[in-house]
């Protein structure tokens, strides 16, 4: 490994230096795994301290890699031999850990249920598992509050976090405000209010204003229904302070200049223009936006004019080129027919190959808002599922 | 499995898949190709990322379908609008202008209470393919872009959570021919795209799994997108190794210029790109048993109508048509 050098302000090195937190986020498919784990595996390696890295739904063999194998939410050292294999010296320790929404929900309910039998009547409740499952893009609140657990331990000196898909980038940075409102809301109160009187079925009390809604909702659900869903909503409402104050110190984090965001995008018009969204949603809500991570990207010497030249040559080749050729091996080319088409092959293949580069080109161009760190990963050719793909990875986003 | 899928026989095809893997631009595609085959399609978005119009070139829509093609109609859509219409057809309360309160409520109930918000879109979009099967609507096809793998199978499977669920009600009623129309091989099928990736693989053959087990709805065909092109036979191959030894890069390179070794270096990453993946596309092929159909990777600068129409063209290929 080469001695630590010198770094400017504007690389990702000295921003995952400076920070404590930071979150990757990006739409669907771009590589937001690998760089989320290739970053951390570059802290823990060049900087040194203890390196977690949070992820939601690593590939299997990523996730082998790290040794995260049928492991829910147990942080898990990954272990040093792993990287001193992959040729590296490591100054510090790289953890990583698995996001488990279910378990991680189960954990919230029993820390803020005012007693035991009340965590259990949620727990066991029918609803639960669904609603865990799908309200308020749980998935996106509860990696929030995950992260927010694991800072508060103080174990380390650096965490990176993939962050769940969404729907919508921006959902999982709503996510926290959104349950404290969700629990903090008249509508809440007002919904399960019939059912707060102590009344049984048959003889609630509804007001004015929401009879209405009760016989519209009757008849589509069915009162039974309803009345499971407001039962529920009740002994989750017994967990209303410690969510919401929950929630808004979740959100305290993620404002805390400590933490940084990292957007990550491909250079295709659907992602980036995502990826531009999202930068400027992170700006508009007062996030440190830290970096922008271009991955799968094409070589930039597919833009070679050189290239260009004598691609142009190779798709038009002639006996001319084809006769040279042979006269410089006779054993391995084939006739010049084959020599030919070959040629013609491995030009067009250019021209095809350029016609993308020049896109992601133009679309880098493109990019209005940049933050200072702007890290470019090429297209590996190998699939990334161990430490020295990662550690590819992050000699691209150091470079 | 190679046998070409009759999916275009079919009324109403749903696409699912992982994010990023081009669901949205092969749901567009295959309405472009069903409607140059003479049919009246409705594409319905559903996760509304809103870019499915992009496909065609035309700007977003909204829940009132909206010809952006000749013979294709698309919509977004909204479980709110899609509340307000069941209540008026079929409980005949109409709701004027927006639902207000009672929409806050609903959003509320939607969003905690299992499969409701997953009714109202699967509802609504069998409720078309009923209506045009029985003459009331014109769709000859449906085609829906739908839920990401993670969420289709809820999605598709409301109608019989909510049975399970729901002892009455008049919802309960109504579940039971969308659950009919839904499992009907001669109507409905459901497929999954997926890129040659490990990520996009593993998670077609997790929910086709899934889809065996836990769903009735039949099962149409993996379409693999973006697969790039095998450049070089295996004695092509042969010769491209030779050409990258110094003596034949060096004589290239008198005669194509300095640039020669660089455009080998390009095809030589097009190769092993390509090989990095075949052992996913293996993966698939050994483990789906469903029909397959390949879309290649186009080297093209941006999506619109001329790519959907390149898709539509090697879907066509791929079905035998």
């Amino acid at each position: 490994m080469s001695p630590k050098r010198p770094t400017s302000e504007a690389d990702l090195e000295s921003l995952l230096a400076a920070k404590e937190v930071v979150v990757m986020c990006g739409s669907g498919g771009v590589g937001k795994t690998s760089v989320a784990a290739a970053a951390a595996l570059m802290a823990a390696t060049r900087l040194g301290g203890k390196v977690l890295v949070l992820t939601v739904d690593p590939a299997r063999r990523l996730a082998t890699a790290l040794g995260l194998e049928g492991f829910g939410n147990v942080e898990k050292q990954v272990p040093t031999e792993a990287l001193t294999a992959a040729g590296l010296e490591p100054r510090g320790e790289l953890w990583a850990a698995m996001l488990d929404t279910k378990r991680s929900w189960d954990e919230l309910v029993l820390r803020h249920a005012p007693d035991e039998q009340t965590a259990m009547k949620i727990l066991e409740n029918r609803l639960y598992e669904n609603i865990t499952g799908r309200f308020v893009q749980s998935h996106d609140y509860i990696a929030m509050e995950r992260l927010f657990e694991i800072h508060a331990t103080g174990t380390y000196d650096l965490i990176v976090v993939d962050t769940p898909p969404t729907r919508n980038a921006i959902d999982f940075l709503e996510a926290p405000s959104r349950m404290a409102d969700f629990f903090g809301s008249r509508l809440l109160r007002w919904l399960t209010l019939p059912y707060r009187t102590g009344g049984k079925r048959g003889s609630r009390m509804i007001n004015v204003a929401s009879r209405p809604f009760y016989q519209v909702a009757d008849r589509i659900l069915g009162s039974q229904f309803l009345e499971d869903i407001a039962e529920f909503f009740l002994n989750f409402q017994s967990m209303y302070e410690g969510f919401t104050e929950r929630a808004r110190a979740v959100e305290a984090l993620l404002h805390d200049r400590r933490t940084t965001f990292a957007v990550v995008t491909t250079l295709e018009g659907a992602p980036l223009r995502e990826a531009e969204f999202f930068c400027d949603q992170l700006l508009a809500r007062r996030f440190h936006l830290g970096a922008l991570v271009l991955n799968k990207t094409l070589p930039s010497t597919l833009l070679d004019r050189e290239g260009t030249q004598a691609a142009n040559v190779l798709c038009a080749s002639d006996e001319a080129v084809t006769g040279a050729l042979a006269a410089a091996d006779t054993e391995r080319l084939g006739d010049q027919a084959e020599t030919g088409r070959v040629l013609h092959t491995i030009g067009e293949s250019f021209h095809n190959l350029a016609v993308v580069a020049k896109r992601e080109a133009e679309l880098r161009d493109e990019l209005a808002r940049q933050p200072d760190v702007v890290a470019i990963v090429p297209n590996l050719e190998v699939d990334i599922h161990d430490v020295s793909g990662l550690a590819e990875i992050g000699h691209h986003l150091r470079a | 499995m190679s046998a070409a899928p009759d999916l275009l026989g079919r009324r109403l095809l749903f696409f699912t898949g992982k994010g990023g893997v081009g669901k949205s631009t092969v749901a567009a595609a295959m309405a472009l190709l069903a409607a140059e085959r003479g049919k009246r399609v409705l594409v319905v978005e559903v996760d509304a990322k809103g870019n499915l119009p992009d496909a065609f070139e035309q700007d977003r829509v909204g829940f009132e379908p909206r010809e952006v093609y000749p013979s294709v109609w698309a919509m977004a859509m909204r479980t709110e609008d899609s509340l307000k219409e069941y209540l008026r057809v079929n409980l005949r309360v109409p709701v004027l202008g927006r639902l207000g309160p009672l929409a806050r409520v609903f959003d509320f109930v939607a969003t905690a209470a299992p499969g409701v918000r997953e009714i109202l879109t699967v509802g609504k979009i069998c409720w078309e393919v009923r209506e045009s099967i029985e003459g009331r609507a014109d769709w000859d096809l449906v085609v829906v872009d739908a839920a990401a793998t993670g969420h289709i199978v809820a999605q598709l499977d409301a109608p019989r959570a909510i049975q399970e669920l729901v002892a009455v009600g008049v919802i309960r009623n109504q579940t039971e021919w969308l659950v009919d129309l839904l499992s009907d091989p001669e109507i409905t099928a459901l497929s999954v795209v997926a890129t040659p990736e490990e990520m996009p693989v593993s998670e077609t053959i997790e929910l086709v799994a899934r889809a065996r087990a836990e769903l009735a709805v039949p099962l149409g065909a993996v379409i693999v997108n973006r697969v790039l092109p095998e450049l070089f036979t295996h004695s092509d191959e042969e010769v491209f190794e030779a050409l990258r030894e110094p003596g034949p890069t060096e004589a290239l390179a008198a005669q194509a210029g300095p640039g020669a070794p660089t455009v080998l270096e390009a095809a030589r990453l097009a190769v092993s790109l390509r090989r990095s993946r075949a052992p996913h596309l293996a993966r698939l092929r050994e483990t789906v048993e469903l029909p397959t159909l390949f879309l290649p990777y186009l080297f093209v600068r941006d999506a619109g109508l001329r790519v959907t129409r390149m898709l539509a063209d090697a879907l066509a290929d791929e079905l035998g048509l």
